[in-house]
């Protein structure tokens, strides 16, 4: 299968994504003035400060040309992927419920922190077991996740809340220590930790990330944990 | 300026930061008065910033040459060959004087600056470090003691550390503290650099005027390195980057050349200037990709002095000339004057060489990134008669400027120092702030120290920073004594910055030794074999001869040491006129020092392991009391000189822990430095989530030497008689503290040759228990994780 990583001006972990896509399938970095998608099977929309992040975090971001034919694709079933910057675009677009806002400490933090699996089985969690613990870092400004209670009534009814933070790890103030959440369909995924930053021991703290890569392998490829 | 005949006097030079002499010199080169244009720039070429005129027949001493050294001194940056066809760029830079007027930018802009120092020899960002000092922190807001000693179950020690200074002063010192890294994770996160290590300490004499030192690493194919010599008459200068605006103007010698008076914060605020990190991601996205394309011939990034000094040491390293049209350059600011945009210290901005036929492809690539790019100008020849080239600036073609280029580079007269050691101590002893004694007990000192601003733990600091963005990050911070990088080969790099600015105001000479050993000290422990080391040299006012003694005596010590340790100077930067209204700053040479290891994964953490591991003390470290930790908590001032240091017994040392831990035989590893033995133990122990028991005999306390006058206390077991105290809590370099298994401890010993590798205990349990053997047997302290954690939180509490 093929991942496609979206590069805007400002992004910094697309490399990062890259690589860890390349773990479990082919990548290729896809530019933001571009629409064609480069028949990739699932895209990844990286960290970092997409535009400088001026105006407000994503906010730009999802008006590029990019953004337009990934709104498309998603909408059509394919499979997305919003790490930190993107999880704040995908929001922005609206593919996502919610909003993030600035971390409660209002100070840039980053912490490996420990998550929980909440649903699996998923498009994003097949390689993890219900209520597995997850060790991925995170890095940022604004990632405390916000819904109004009825939308949070109903993601938690229909498991669109797939990650939350481990008790005494929620650094950032989230509202239900949500770390990650998906749309109703299940095939946009947003999360605030790094994935992409722990596909290997010696530099990531863990490889727990990989099992996220590996369920979006899997589920394109029709292979069932 | 007064436009008398349209020409400005030698007021205005004077007002512009020359000396009457170096005017009439200016005037003599110039065969002429010079105009507003070449006077502005005159005087920021000839400012101490740029021409180093205080410092460069100094700098001439240190030792540049090297089997690893691929580039030296005199470019942007220097870089170092580490194998696979890589070579890693790096530079220690300071924006003091900008931090100390507003911090946050003035951080930002320091490592922006640093940055583009790496990426415009053409090397990619992997990594950036900072060194900060500031006055002291003073007291924790209301109830943060508390917070800081949770856990500490009534201990009196943990929040003492923080009583100091006054209110206002200390919310000061918070402001500046705080602003400074704000500024800087602003600055690395947005741009995708992580920060991966650094120091922050804070002493008195830096109240008026902080240090904000950054250091960045790069790395890059070794074909791709370019110089930033012009070459080629008729080939052509494109401007590219952000727009150039008045922000910055006159920073080089206004803020940079002079000290820095009581009431400067405000009225020179408009001399700072304003970081764009989205910007400069750009510019460092587009830099490389037009060198990938082999599309220019050489570059230069604006820094210090903007236009006036890129354009000018472009064309002096090159041996050629330049025209320069203003009205080329892209402008924030409408009507703004020539001499404005030459000297602008706008930010984001890059210059670069480029062959005509390529302009096209350079301006696309530009345009491909949403940067600027404009052609502002032409490199011409020198006259046929071997003369300088030209630095002529035109607007709308019309001469407005026209100097020769090696007047305004070449020609800075240089001064020779007037050293003198000072007969009466420069610096006022400290202000005791932890109500300590000679009688105190141990555990009580060794609270006080780890709550101390100075000792405890930089995670408040280090959390606000990316320091895992590339993924190359090995150890992360506090996880090892350096910074470990991986390299695609599989071995890594391993880089630590270091400075002691109270031992060398001791000891110029030796402080600064065991600032290069430091580092070197810090590699060891990960494996890491020294490459190559760069320094930044942050003294007082040199026109003063007790700053100059500290100057010269340093720099002789810098060389001494990076000879010794084969760890070549590569390049690095000097700040002079670090003095506010209370006297000069210590004298603080920060070293950063780069080396490689063959394998990442060897890399040893600094933390303890193992339960029932042994715990060793290698290497024959001479402990005192003298400008130690404890001494300034105890309000001591500074003895007159430090232990002399047999450099070949402590590299020695190094050697072996750095064979150790490459061979795995040392599960942690971890040098003795500020706070002594008893601070190391609790870091291992507090880094590793494991508690020891130690047994200090006899054989650890010869030689120490006591340089403080300190009567002994009655030597009962509960209290800390100052040979005890030297001991324990006594600083000086040459001493690891490492755990390993019984086996691989054997297999140490037998490789030590001279180097003492003395065993001292076990790892296990949940707390740190020291006693002492032999005559003066007893148990000198017993402290459970908790408390420890709860004494090194001390920082935390005072960010709250």
């Amino acid at each position: 299968m093929k991942f496609g990583v979206l590069q805007f001006p400002g992004s910094c972990d697309e490399v990062d994504a890259l690589e860890a896509a390349r773990r479990v399938g082919d990548a290729e970095l896809i530019w933001h003035g571009q629409r064609d998608l480069a028949g990739a099977d699932a895209i990844v929309v990286p960290g970092g400060f997409s535009y400088g992040d001026y105006l407000r975090a994503g906010a730009i971001a999802r008006f590029s040309p990019a953004m337009e034919s990934v709104i498309d694709f998603a909408r059509d079933g394919g499979l997305v992927l919003g790490i930190c910057n993107g999880f704040q675009v995908l929001c922005e677009a609206r593919l996502l419920p919610g909003a993030l806002l600035p971390n409660a400490n209002l100070r840039f933090t980053f912490r490996q922190v420990e998550l929980e699996v909440l649903s699996s089985g998923g498009s994003f969690t097949r390689a993890c077991a219900l209520d597995e613990r997850l060790s991925i870092p995170a890095k940022h400004a604004w990632g405390r996740y916000h819904a109004d209670p009825q939308t949070l009534a109903t993601m938690d009814r229909s498991g669109q809340i797939v990650l939350r933070y481990a008790p005494g790890q929620n650094f950032n103030g989230s509202l239900h220590d949500i770390a990650g959440v998906c749309n109703e369909a299940g095939n946009v995924f947003g999360l605030m930790p790094h994935p992409e930053h722990a596909v290997d021991e010696l530099v990531g703290g863990s490889a727990d990330g990989l099992k996220i890569f590996e369920s979006m392998r899997m589920s394109v490829e029709g292979v069932h944990a | 300026m007064s436009e008398r005949a349209g020409l400005p006097a030698v007021e205005d030079a004077l007002a512009l930061g020359l000396t009457r002499s170096e005017y009439e010199l200016v005037c003599a080169k110039q065969g002429c008065v010079p105009n507003v244009l070449e006077l502005a720039m005159y005087s920021l070429l000839w400012s101490e910033h740029c021409a180093y005129k205080h410092s460069k027949k100094l700098l001439r001493t240190l030792p540049t040459e090297g089997e690893h050294v691929v580039m030296g001194p005199g470019e942007n940056a220097g870089a170092v060959d580490v194998g696979g066809g890589l070579v890693c760029a790096f530079k220690v830079e300071s924006h003091n004087h900008p931090s100390a007027v507003e911090p946050f930018q003035g951080a930002a802009t320091g490592v922006g600056g640093i940055l583009r120092d790496i990426f415009a020899i053409g090397a990619r960002p992997i990594a950036v470090l900072d060194s900060l000092r500031f006055g002291e922190p003073g007291d924790a807001p209301a109830g943060a003691d508390e917070r800081a000693a949770a856990g500490a179950a009534g201990a009196s020690g943990p929040a003492d550390g923080l009583r100091a200074g006054g209110g206002e002063r200390s919310a000061r010192v918070r402001y500046l503290l705080d602003g400074a890294v704000s500024g800087i994770g602003h600055y690395g996160n947005s741009i995708g650099v992580p920060t991966v290590g650094g120091e922050v300490y804070f002493e008195a004499p830096y109240e008026h005027n902080c240090l904000v030192n950054a250091m960045a690493l790069g790395l890059a194919p070794r074909e791709r390195l370019v110089r930033s010599a012009a070459a080629g008459p008729g080939n052509v200068l494109v401007l590219f980057g952000a727009s150039t605006g008045r922000d910055g103007i006159g920073g080089a010698s206004v803020l940079a050349s002079a000290e820095l008076g009581a009431d400067d914060d405000d009225s020179k605020r408009p001399t700072v200037q304003v970081g764009d990190p989205f910007e400069e991601k750009k510019l460092l996205e587009c830099s490389l990709e037009l060198l990938d394309r082999g599309l220019i011939v050489a570059l230069q990034d604006l820094g210090a002095a903007g236009l006036t000094s890129s354009a000018s040491e472009m064309a002096s390293k090159g041996g050629v000339g330049i025209d320069l049209d203003v009205a080329n350059v892209p402008l924030r600011e409408p009507d703004m004057e020539p001499f404005e945009i030459m000297v602008s210290e706008s930010q984001e901005r890059m210059l670069c060489v480029v062959e005509p036929a390529n302009v096209d492809a350079v301006l696309a690539i530009c345009a491909k990134w949403e940067v600027n790019g404009s052609a502002i100008g032409v490199v011409t020849a020198s006259s046929p008669e071997g003369d300088s080239g030209r630095m002529r600036v035109l607007r709308h073609g019309e001469l407005v400027g026209d100097m020769p280029v090696s007047a305004l580079v070449d020609d800075c007269p240089l001064y020779d120092l007037q050293p003198r050691k000072p007969t009466a101590p420069i610096y006022g002893a400290p202000a005791a702030t932890a109500g300590l004694t000679l009688e105190s007990a141990p555990r009580d000192v060794l609270l006080a120290l780890l709550s101390s601003p100075n000792l405890s733990s930089r995670r408040p600091l280090f959390e606000q920073y990316d320091s895992i963005v590339q993924s190359r990050t090995v150890r992360r911070p506090e996880q090892a004594d350096a910074a470990v990088l991986a390299l695609p080969d599989g071995s890594a790099l391993a880089v630590s910055i270091d400075g002691n600015g109270r031992r060398v105001a001791a000891d110029p000479y030796t402080g600064t030794v065991e600032a290069v050993l430091e580092c070197a000290a810090n590699l060891a422990c990960v494996g890491a074999e020294p490459l190559g080391t760069t320094n930044n040299l942050n003294f007082g006012n040199p026109e003063k001869p007790h700053i100059a003694w500290q100057l010269s005596e340093s720099v002789r010590g810098l060389g001494d040491a990076c000879r010794a340790l084969r760890a070549p100077i590569v390049g690095g930067n000097v700040s002079l006129y670090n003095e506010g209204a209370t006297g000069p700053i210590y004298p603080t040479p920060v070293i950063g020092m780069v080396g490689r290891l063959p394998d990442a994964r060897r890399a040893a953490p600094l933390g303890f392991q193992r339960a029932g591991e042994h715990i060793a003390l290698v290497g024959r470290p001479r402990p005192s009391r003298g400008a130690s930790e404890l001494a300034k908590l105890c309000g001591e001032p500074l003895p007159d000189g430090l232990p002399e240091i047999d450099i070949a017994t402590v590299t020695a040392t190094h050697e072996l822990v750095r064979r150790g831990a490459r061979d795995g035989l040392l599960s942690s590893a971890h040098d003795i430095a500020e706070g002594g033995l008893a601070v190391a133990l609790a870091e291992c122990c507090l880094a590793g989530g494991l508690g020891a028991e130690v047994e200090l005999g006899e054989d650890l306390w010869e030689g120490i030497p006591l340089l403080a006058p300190a009567p002994h206390a009655p030597g009962s077991p509960s209290r800390v008689p100052a040979l005890l105290s030297a001991a324990l809590f006594g600083e000086g370099p040459g001493g690891f503290l490492v755990s390993a298994s019984a086996d691989a401890l054997r297999e140490l010993r037998q490789r030590a040759h001279a180097v003492p590798v003395l065993d001292i205990g076990r790892v296990g349990d949940d707390a740190l228990t020291i006693v002492a053997a032999g005559a003066s047997a007893g148990r000198m302290l017993t402290l459970t994780l908790d408390e420890l954690a709860g004494a090194h939180a001390g920082l935390a509490a005072l960010m709250q």
